[in-house]
């Protein structure tokens, strides 16, 4: 077996043939099932930790401070202390609260996050499934979390909580079309809605360069309703700490908030991860054509860290958002969304159409 | 017979949530009721006494100089110029005239204090709002003149500065050398804080046009400051009345006329600017003389009774003393502005939603322990 970081594909073959070669089709993909499941929650959990420190690092600088610094150099264990306490928490319960949805909410948050990821491609061969629907199946799973969100703030017995879930159920609802019209832009420059596709159709520049303006102002929509999805930066209604106190997960202590915690960083990272994706390239690295040389030196940088540069690019985007926007109020919220960001992302889809088949595109 | 006095029984389909005592944005203890119905406020129904000390009581039995200290715990934020309110009425009851020096250093204080409470308001302001950032920026800042008081006064906060017929003692040494600094370091900085907040296209949305006062309500509640002043109601008691060294200094009082929210914030971020105009005046020329006139040890006012009102950085506070001869007041009652400003909450924020309403109580600037005293 030749292993390299370049292209994981030989590697993923080479389990695959060797686990088929000492036991039954069947056992092996419920092997590889397993296998693919601790990969993810192994990698769940590291960037989880590493976003909740990233937030605090970059919340800092913005605000003049100098964040964690006590627990290890730079106070990069600090994360890690704070889930341990997090974990040893009181489950407080909660009296005339909905048992059952309420324990059962914070799984569902956690598990639509978990879903994305294993479409998500992070290097070339590195990805758990290769759907034909890639895209589809992002948008339709990302839109999940929201149930959990409703059923928190329903089960709760509070009524800011409610307030915040039906707050985000508006809020969501609502920007899972501009997330969806967005990216139904990129996919018709794209011409399909494999992910694996997408980044190939990217080798001589990405769409965002590709796509013109359609493509930006696509980017500038789907970063904002990404962040709106997310509930976060400006949008962060559903929380708004200084109305609803915590909004839909007032009620929550100890892993279950921790869930509700990293769930959010983790919708950070998969709308960035897809923003990284569909807008610049995915894994593939920055090509110019005819260039030989420079593509070579480009080609030198693994894809995974190609990946991994773009997604954080994008995710420190949305949180310089987040620390420099005072928060909307529900009814401006819609009206961005239905009264701007909607006709926007309309006209310019057929604009991009229009782009697509006079061949304008690059 | 007393009748019991029964809540109101909300309507039907309203849904009624307690936002305090506990609650992020309400500054302190204080409870609003608010009947909502979906996101619109339907009513609001503050609910006031949970830091109730009893300072107009306690008041009663104490020394005419222990009542300063008093006054510092209640708005916490002018704790100097409440000082001053109280000295300059014990002092017009006895008939004292203080020196110069005493006069334009009192002054420089009030308005140190004023900058100081507004860059907190400026800071809590953006966070109700939920741009949490500018509270670091509003403290940073903050810092350099709670370090003015620190040396000179000795409190950070709390300062107990005044006392009837001066100062307890006299300014340090540097302090006219940090107040410049400060001043030439905030003039610099203060378009940071316009930058950061007042051009943001979501803050001005959300707080033009919310909260509106008209100049008539704004008469008819009372209301003063920099609330009365942005419904273009002339109120600055330094201007109309001056005191200390206010008449020797020139200064605009910032008005406005919409009275909405947004401009409520624009006459505190004004007067900040005002506010080191005033100091600039000043800092160079401290008269020199003495920091305190001789008093007796037991102060004693002369029976009837008297009033003093002052611009803290909330609006008009007014302090009434009635003495019956004896070394502790009959009685003493404090006009605190916070107390009226909270009154008309529920007349501005009818039909807004909880998000407005939660922009209208962070723009009232209200500090707690004022309205229960």
């Amino acid at each position: 077996m030749e292993f390299s970081i370049y292209d994981f594909s030989s590697f993923t073959a080479w389990i695959d043939s060797s686990l088929r070669a000492s036991m039954s089709p069947g056992w092996a993909v419920a092997v590889e099932m397993i296998l693919i499941g601790i990969a993810i929650l192994i990698f769940y959990a590291i960037v989880g930790l590493f976003l909740v420190y990233a937030e605090r690092k970059v919340c800092a600088l913005m605000q003049n401070r100098l964040g964690p610094n006590r627990v290890g150099p730079g106070g990069v264990f600090q994360t890690i202390a704070d889930l341990v306490k997090l974990l040893f928490v009181e489950l407080v319960p909660i009296k005339n609260a909905d048992r059952v949805l309420f324990n059962l909410a914070p799984f569902i948050v956690i598990v639509a996050s978990f879903m994305a990821i294993g479409a998500i491609p992070f290097a070339k061969g590195l990805q758990a499934i290769d759907l034909n629907i890639g895209v589809f199946y992002l948008m339709a799973i990302s839109s999940m979390g929201v149930i959990g969100v409703l059923l928190a703030g329903w089960a709760s017995n509070n009524k800011y909580s409610l307030i915040g879930a039906m707050r985000s159920g508006a809020q969501i609802v609502s920007y899972e079309l501009s997330v969806g019209l967005a990216l139904v832009t990129m996919v018709v420059l794209a011409g399909t809605m494999q992910l694996s596709e997408i980044i190939e159709g990217q080798r001589w520049g990405w769409f965002i360069f590709k796509g013109h303006i359609p493509a930006v102002i696509a980017f500038v929509i789907y970063i904002i309703a990404g962040t709106a999805e997310t509930n976060r930066g400006p949008f962060d209604l559903a929380e708004a700490e200084s109305e609803l106190t915590a909004g839909y997960h007032t009620e929550y202590s100890g892993i279950k908030f921790a869930f509700f915690f990293l769930a959010e960083y983790m919708n950070m990272f998969i709308v960035a991860a897809i923003a990284a994706t569909v807008f610049f390239g995915g894994w593939m690295p920055f090509h110019v054509y005819g260039w030989d040389g420079f593509n070579a030196v480009m080609d030198f940088i693994p894809p995974f860290v190609w990946f991994l540069a773009k997604t954080f690019g994008v995710v420190f985007l949305m949180m310089w958002l987040k620390w420099t926007f005072p928060r909307l109020r529900i009814d401006q919220l819609l009206t961005l969304e239905w009264k701007y960001l909607l006709p926007i992302n309309i006209f310019n889809l057929l604009l991009m159409a229009f782009l697509v088949l006079t061949g304008l595109h690059w | 017979m007393e009748e019991e006095v029964k809540a109101p029984v909300p309507e039907q389909e309203e849904y009624v949530i307690n936002m305090g005592p506990q609650h992020p944005s309400t500054h302190g203890v204080l409870r609003l009721v608010v009947s909502l119905r979906g996101e619109i406020v339907r009513n609001v129904e503050p609910h006031i006494g949970y830091i109730h000390r009893g300072i107009e009581k306690m008041c009663e039995s104490i020394a005419y100089p222990q009542i300063i200290h008093l006054t510092d715990r209640m708005d916490y934020l002018s704790a100097h110029i409440n000082n001053e309110a109280v000295c300059l009425t014990v002092e017009k009851a006895l008939g004292i005239e203080v020196s110069d020096r005493v006069k334009v250093i009192r002054t420089i204080l009030s308005e140190l204090t004023r900058i100081q409470s507004h860059q907190l308001f400026w800071a809590t302001f953006g966070m109700d709002l939920g741009g949490l950032t500018c509270f670091f920026y509003g403290l940073r800042d903050r810092e350099m003149v709670l370090d003015i008081f620190e040396e000179t006064c000795g409190g950070r906060m709390i300062v107990s500065y005044n006392c009837p017929g001066g100062l307890m003692n006299d300014i340090h040494p540097n302090f006219q050398k940090r107040t410049k600094e400060f001043i030439k370091y905030f003039r610099e900085t203060l378009p940071e804080y316009d930058r950061l907040l007042t051009g943001n296209v979501i803050f001005q949305e959300r707080l033009k046009n919310i909260g509106t006062v008209t100049r008539e309500q704004a008469i008819a509640w009372g209301l003063t400051g920099p609330v009365g002043r942005a419904s273009g109601f002339s109120c600055d008691v330094r201007k109309h009345n001056p005191y200390s060294a206010y008449d020797r200094v020139t200064f605009n009082e910032i008005l406005y006329n919409e009275g909405d929210s947004f401009h409520r914030y624009k006459v505190r971020m004004d007067e900040m600017w005002e506010s080191m105009n005033i100091i600039e005046q000043l800092i160079d020329n401290i008269p020199e003389g003495s920091y305190a006139e001789k008093m007796k040890p037991v102060i004693k006012l002369p029976e009837g009774e008297y009033f003093q009102s002052v611009e803290t950085a909330r609006g008009e506070l007014g302090v009434y003393i009635v003495s019956d001869g004896n070394k502790n007041p009959y009685r003493v009652k404090f006009r605190s502005p916070n107390f009226v400003h909270l009154a008309p909450l529920n007349l501005m924020s009818k039909g807004a939603k909880i998000a407005d309403l939660v922009a209208i109580n962070g723009s009232l600037d209200l500090i707690i322990p004022d309205i229960d005293r």
